[in-house]
């Protein structure tokens, strides 16, 4: 007989697992329909992934930014905010990083670190608009981040086009002593661009872990979240928990912009859209369950299903966006875990345990 | 350029940019006011858009039907797809009891891989349909469209500017003058209450939903067919998110959204029009088209204030809890 605490640990890891499966013959079923071999369409996805050791770098590189976004978004989930800003406060990351990296001059090593760190609080300065907004005014944080979104995006280009113009279509380029990549990172995966932003983006996932669990701080923001008017009784100060909650969150998202620009580009292109990945960083967080360590596991399947697809459409001819629905039906078995956990229940009883 | 002329093209760019948004906007009022969240307002509108694209190409071209009938037709299908997209959510909102914004966001990421992975199937690779043949064209009203400004600014719009208007006056009717309206209202403030007195509050939530996936399909619809004359991955882009925040900030109110949309729309016809009306000489570009954002944001801040959702928005209804 499996106690019930060990039953809902098991399900908290084989619900997701079961939930990728469910996608993956999803996906399947929709590539037999369209005429596609699905069985050569996911060995093209597993060796645009895992083929050669670039690939790995790279699927490791397009995972790295989305480990960010995806820990801005867990967090203010956690804490009972919904942060669909991601997305801009990673653009304006990305715009001070570009702004630090190009037009100081500092150390090298040192000056990479200012650029994260100038970063940093820029993202959580703009995600504190919206925090602020929604704890003095009460207005809600969901519009406020969509609007802020826009206004990062033109924002930044207005910033490039006027002052840090490069000489295309971009910023000036960071200086040498500003980047984050890694000669030895690049060498080991043959030339990818897989840089020290990885190792940064594991350790915020530490950070982000031990401040939401391990300390008083993090205690308050998931109660506000959880329940803000016994956390009022009990003495917690809600409107400030509120705004802290979206600084932090606001923060991760802007040190992965910073690693964007430091560890791959180099510099900040002027855009007519959004990167998509602050967007990503929701489905990132929902595949993970809102846990910090499940963001990297939610972060290695999208980025790697999302790169691994370019190869697919390369090779085989199927769409990349089988893939996105792959993805999609997995964050809906998520969503629906009721329907698997009824099921793993009925299979339980069955084998009589 | 004189001051008659500048506020017609206002007007009239005002009305255009916020019938897409006006549907969804109308769409979600209808889901959370019966409490269920739709995050997947933007994946019906984008299933709304390509199959009112497809559609009219289909009938339209290929299969040679008169050139008024086929973008109705588009705008029909568009209908139909996002109802038939919305069953989905519906399903994992009620009766799977899921968490309604991780469904939606599902739905997005589903509706936009679904409706580009078809069109690269249909049009040989190519990320976007060809370009819509048969599109509604602004309707001429004799007589009435000499009027200055009010003919060229407000009549002179596609048809599905004026179905837009036609259903948040019927949205309004129903959801507050009809039973069925109380009814919807009910399930989503206080759904407990509503089963005691009889309401079938599963049925009613489907119905909110499938509804709410028509009203945001046909807006879909709408951007494909009346504005951009074809579908692509940024045929969309962002519409469905602006409608959600024309829903709140329009207090989950039909003729509220409308308000707030319209507001949208204006603020984007400002930006649109930038060039033409000379606006870009005094302020940057950039500035123009962070314009409606920016207004929002104070909007919300200084005028609006608090908002309130309906009280069982977002929560799965089980019969017996307490």
């Amino acid at each position: 007989m499996i106690s019930s605490m060990q039953t809902s640990r098991w399900n908290a890891i084989l619900v997701p697992v079961l939930a990728v499966i469910l996608g993956l013959l999803v996906g399947a079923v929709l590539m037999l329909l369209m005429g596609y071999d699905p069985i050569a369409g996911y060995s093209s996805v597993f060796q645009g992934i895992f083929g050669n050791s670039y690939f790995i770098g790279e699927t490791l590189r397009a995972v790295t930014p989305l480990i960010f976004a995806g820990l801005a978004v867990a967090f203010a989930f956690r804490t009972g905010l919904f942060n669909i800003g991601v997305e801009g406060q990673f653009i304006v990351g990305q715009l001070a990083a570009a702004w630090v990296g190009a037009s100081w001059d500092l150390p090298p090593g040192l000056h990479a670190a200012v650029a994260v760190l100038v970063a940093m609080v820029a993202a959580g300065v703009y995600a504190g608009i919206a925090g602020w907004l929604k704890a003095r005014l009460g207005v809600h944080e969901v519009i406020t981040t969509i609007m802020l979104n826009y206004v990062a995006l033109f924002g930044s280009n207005y910033v490039i086009r006027t002052m840090l113009k490069g000489a295309t279509e971009r910023s000036k380029d960071i200086l040498p002593s500003a980047s984050l990549q890694s000669e030895w990172l690049t060498n080991l995966f043959e030339g990818a661009r897989i840089n020290w932003g990885l190792l940064l983006a594991l350790i915020f996932v530490l950070i982000s872990y031990w401040l939401l669990m391990k300390t008083t701080t993090g205690y308050e923001l998931r109660a506000v979240g959880f329940n803000p008017h016994a956390s009022e009784y009990a003495g917690m100060n809600v409107p400030k928990n509120i705004f802290l909650a979206m600084l932090v969150s606001g923060m991760f998202a802007g040190i992965g912009g910073a690693t964007d620009v430091l560890g791959v580009n180099g510099n900040m292109a002027i855009s007519a859209g959004f990167t998509g990945i602050g967007f990503d960083g929701i489905a990132v967080a929902l595949i993970g369950n809102n846990n910090p360590f499940g963001v990297i596991f939610g972060a290695l399947l999208f980025g790697g299903l999302s790169f691994g697809a370019d190869n697919m459409q390369r090779v085989e001819g199927i769409p990349t966006e089988s893939i996105q629905i792959v993805i999609s039906m997995v964050i809906y078995f998520v969503a629906a875990s009721s329907l698997i956990k009824w099921l793993l229940g009925k299979f339980r009883r069955r084998q009589g345990v | 350029m004189n001051f008659t002329d500048m506020l017609t093209i206002i007007i009239n760019g005002t009305i255009i940019f916020s019938t897409p948004l006006i549907l969804a906007a109308l769409g979600g009022v209808v889901n959370e006011r019966a409490g269920i969240v739709n995050i997947g307002l933007e994946g019906l509108m984008i299933i709304g858009a390509f199959a009112a694209a497809v559609v009219a190409i289909w009938t339209g071209e290929t299969l040679g039907m008169p050139g008024w009938l086929a973008p109705w037709l588009g705008i029909l299908a568009a209908m139909l797809a996002g109802m038939l997209f919305s069953l989905p959510h519906a399903v994992a909102s009620i009766d799977l009891k899921a968490d309604q914004v991780v469904s939606g966001v599902a739905l997005n990421i589903f509706a936009g891989g679904v409706a580009l992975f078809v069109v690269k199937k249909l049009f040989e690779g190519a990320g976007q349909t060809t370009t819509v043949q048969n599109v509604f064209h602004k309707v001429n009203i004799p007589f009435l469209n000499d009027i200055p400004i009010i003919g060229p600014g407000f009549l002179q719009i596609y048809p599905t500017s004026y179905l837009a208007f036609l259903l948040v006056g019927i949205a309004y009717w129903v959801m507050y003058k009809t039973p069925f309206g109380l009814r919807l209202r009910a399930v989503g403030e206080h759904p407990r209450a509503a089963d005691t007195v009889g309401v079938n509050v599963r049925k009613m939530r489907y119905m909110a939903v499938i509804i709410s996936g028509g009203l945001a399909g046909l807006g879909g619809g709408t951007l494909s067919i009346a504005m951009s004359q074809s579908f692509q991955h940024s045929t969309v882009s962002g519409h469905g998110f602006m409608a959600l925040a024309a829903m709140i900030f329009g207090k989950w109110h039909p003729v509220g959204a409308m308000g707030a949309a319209l507001f949208f729309g204006l603020a984007t016809a400002l930006a649109a029009s930038g060039q033409v009306l000379g606006l870009t000489q005094y302020v940057p570009s950039e500035f123009l088209n962070a314009l409606p954002y920016l207004l929002t944001i104070l909007a919300l801040a200084g005028v609006v204030g608090r908002a309130q959702a309906p009280a069982a928005s977002g929560k799965p209804y089980e019969k017996g809890s307490r």
